[in-house]
């Protein structure tokens, strides 16, 4: 009796369901309703919570300057958020939940690439379009999505400012880039070798020699081996990249063994908290960024890098630095409302051609979406770690401050 | 491979950094590997919680670094609170699992180590943390050798310890029950020794033991809620290869391990340098194996 009543009403349940779920629109009234599933809670929640406020100050923003103009009317945006928990399995079902039920057509992303991995999927089943800021696994552009769009840096090219930076300093010392020696240690990771493959392309480019090429295991927590190898061989850059494990190893064991190589590179410099743990001894480290308030970039809605570090700041006053993670959630943003106004339409295969045709310039960077959805345009910027604080170095056009290698200490 | 081998033959002063690298931190394993031997050889429960115990140790000397005290003055109060641990968790799983068969104690002490990890990432979080013990490093034959004090002090303090527990062991009173229940727990119980609380103060002077260590590692390396395991692993590589109950065979095994590492790292490359060490002691086995059948065919 008891099954049947529970049958009962999960038969209700479900009717009710079906009946709800085509009834809602993308479009209500005179506002847009874009989707996220989204870490709230769970290990990304920070994270998380970064984006997000980067999604709704550019909604805000957008609003307040009178909103999307599409077939003459103005639109409002509104992002409805559901909290993936931080996990990729519920990152889809919501992401589901919010196309089958809620009937969004217009999708912002996930955080990280694992929850983006699982979303994209789904949103190629549905065929309906999404703009992700916080996805930047290499893998997530090689599976032949079109509905998938990303303004970020892809894993690859984290590096690679770092080995045109080596080629550079080459030169200047009447060298040639081919005679620059590299000593690599990545940790054994999907990311981490992306990072790599993008390294290796980058340094064969320049005809550079790899002389040390070691994998670290995931549970290594030494690279004493590694660093021995380096003060043998004296590289002219090393490179790491091994998450905040990799990156708080390194800076410490580089400093307590003397290694002087005249330059470090190495990934997840800010997660780690370099300058918090180690001080002084973190100086001359170099970390790429997707994004620095310092470039010289500029838009029409939040004007340069800097008015929109400062509108941040105004806007979210507990935040004392702007997260990378913010500025890009809000370039996705200003993708949607220029892809709606070029498109002139709702529907989504317009739409999905209009985002495939961006080419805009935003305080993030220029976007430029390439045939497999990544942003081809926007260069990663390399920062150094100099008196404990990071200072764009590279690439020169956006140099806020002057290179330090060892030499020049 | 073989560009490396000639640079160790080519610049031996490398091999020096090596040997002093691995030697050093091997010191901190012998510790964590000796509490293992403990606990095996006395109540013959292989913890697999035994990294996460180190762990443990240096999550407490993070806090305390974190209120201002230096992480060495942490070592007393770590090991006595891992000790109040290992005696709480005695009671409340070992003790009950002591006289099952090895597969319920492995899973008890499996579970006990999924505990600690979750419980640590949700205390302090799943970020990488280190202490800084505000140490210098010393540079030998003009930098080609460096060896960070803190290094040169973990391998002094783990020998202290070591000498330390071989005196217990030897001359107090619950030293010899220990090896008295360790050689036949039912006659040390007729001769009037609490095996029961002998079995807990092993567990719980295990406990004190990785506590210790774990707050050396916390200076050394890094730490992590999950990175327990790569202790445990080592310890109970160098525990198989050493045997059990033998303090200076513990001691050497770690040794080798330590500089092992660095060897293979060094040479073969960062991505087999614990495959060597699980490749040696597969090889251990192997060659014991060999030993014991000859010596059966003897006999016969």
């Amino acid at each position: 009796m008891r099954k049947l009543s529970f049958l009962g009403h999960f038969g209700v349940a479900l009717a009710a369901a079906v009946l709800a779920a085509p009834v809602s629109a993308k479009v209500e009234g005179d506002t847009i309703v874009l989707g996220s599933a989204i870490s709230i809670t769970g290990k990304y929640s920070q994270e998380g919570k970064n984006a997000r406020d980067g999604y709704d100050l550019a909604v805000k923003r957008i609003n307040e300057k009178g909103g999307v103009k599409v077939g003459g009317k103005s639109y409002k945006l509104q992002v409805k958020y559901y909290d993936d928990e931080s996990t990729p399995a519920r990152t889809a079902q919501l992401l589901e939940r919010l196309i089958r039920q809620d009937g969004v057509k217009f999708v912002l992303g996930p955080y990280a690439s694992g929850p983006t991995k699982a979303a994209a999927p789904i949103i190629e089943k549905h065929q309906i379009p999404m703009v992700e800021a916080e996805g930047a696994s290499r893998s997530l552009f090689t599976q032949g999505y079109k509905y998938l769009f990303a303004v970020l840096s892809t894993s690859e090219q984290y590096l690679g400012s770092a080995i045109d930076l080596a080629a550079e300093v080459a030169k200047k010392k009447g060298k040639q880039p081919g005679d620059v020696r590299i000593a690599m240690a990545f940790e054994n990771d999907p990311f981490s070798l992306d990072v790599r493959a993008g390294v290796v392309a980058d340094a064969k480019r320049h005809g550079m020699d790899i002389v040390i090429d070691d994998k670290l295991p995931r549970d290594l927590s030494d690279m004493t081996a590694t660093l021995t190898k380096v003060k043998a061989l004296k590289p002219d850059l090393l490179v790491v990249s091994g998450h905040t494990k990799g990156a708080t190893t390194a800076a410490r064991q580089i400093g307590e063994m003397g290694i002087k190589v005249p330059l470090v590179a190495m990934t997840h410099c800010e997660s780690a908290d370099l300058i918090g743990k180690f001080g002084a001894k973190a100086n001359g480290i170099l970390c790429p960024t997707q994004w620095a308030e310092t470039l010289s970039y500029h838009d029409g809605l939040f004007g340069s890098a800097s008015d929109y570090d400062n509108l941040f700041r105004k806007t979210y006053p507990a935040y004392e630095t702007v997260p990378y993670q913010a500025a890009q959630a809000s370039a996705a943003v200003q993708v949607w409302k220029d892809a709606f106004e070029r498109a002139q339409t709702f529907d989504t295969e317009t739409l999905r051609h209009a985002l495939a045709a961006t080419k805009m310039q935003t305080f993030y960077g220029p976007i430029d979406f390439g045939p497999e959805g990544n942003n081809l345009a926007k260069p990663m910027v390399l920062r150094q770690i100099q008196d404990g604080k990071f200072n764009v170095v590279a690439p020169s056009k956006f140099a806020s401050h002057k290179l330090q290698t060892l030499a020049s200490k | 491979m073989l560009d490396s081998l000639q640079i160790l033959a080519a610049a031996p002063l490398f091999n020096f950094q090596l040997l002093a690298n691995g030697l050093l931190i091997g010191a901190v394993f012998a510790l964590a590997a000796y509490g293992l031997a403990l606990v095996w050889g006395v109540t013959s429960v292989k913890n697999l919680a035994q990294g996460d115990f180190v762990m443990m140790g240096g999550y407490i000397a993070w806090a305390l670094a974190e209120r201002g005290v230096h992480p060495l003055v942490a070592l007393a109060p770590a090991a006595a609170l891992m000790f109040c641990f290992g005696w709480i968790a005695y009671h409340l799983v070992i003790r009950r699992v002591i006289q099952r068969d090895l597969f319920t104690s492995l899973l008890a002490t499996f579970g006990l180590a999924i505990v600690i990890q979750q419980s640590l990432n949700l205390a302090f979080g799943p970020e990488v943390r280190t202490v800084d013990s505000g140490l210098d490093t010393r540079a030998f034959f003009g930098g080609v050798v460096t060896v960070t004090d803190i290094r040169l002090l973990s391998f002094a303090l783990c020998a202290a310890l070591a000498g330390a527990l071989m005196l217990f062991m030897k001359r107090s009173r619950m030293g010899r029950a220990i090896r008295a229940t360790a050689q036949d727990a039912r006659a040390a119980r007729v001769l009037g020794v609490h095996t029961e609380r002998v079995y807990a103060f092993t567990f719980a002077l295990n406990a004190a033991i990785c506590g210790a260590a774990g707050v050396l590692v916390s200076m050394i390396w890094v730490l992590q809620p999950y990175y327990g395991i790569a202790y445990s692993v080592r310890s109970f590589v160098i525990v198989t290869a050493a045997g059990l109950g033998n303090l200076p065979g513990v001691i050497l095994a770690a040794l080798g391990l330590g500089a092992l590492e660095q060897y293979s790292g060094f040479v073969l490359g960062a991505q087999f340098q614990q495959a060597t060490v699980v490749g040696l002691l597969l090889g251990v086995l192997i060659w014991r194996q060999m030993l014991l059948q000859r010596q059966r065919q003897a006999l016969a």
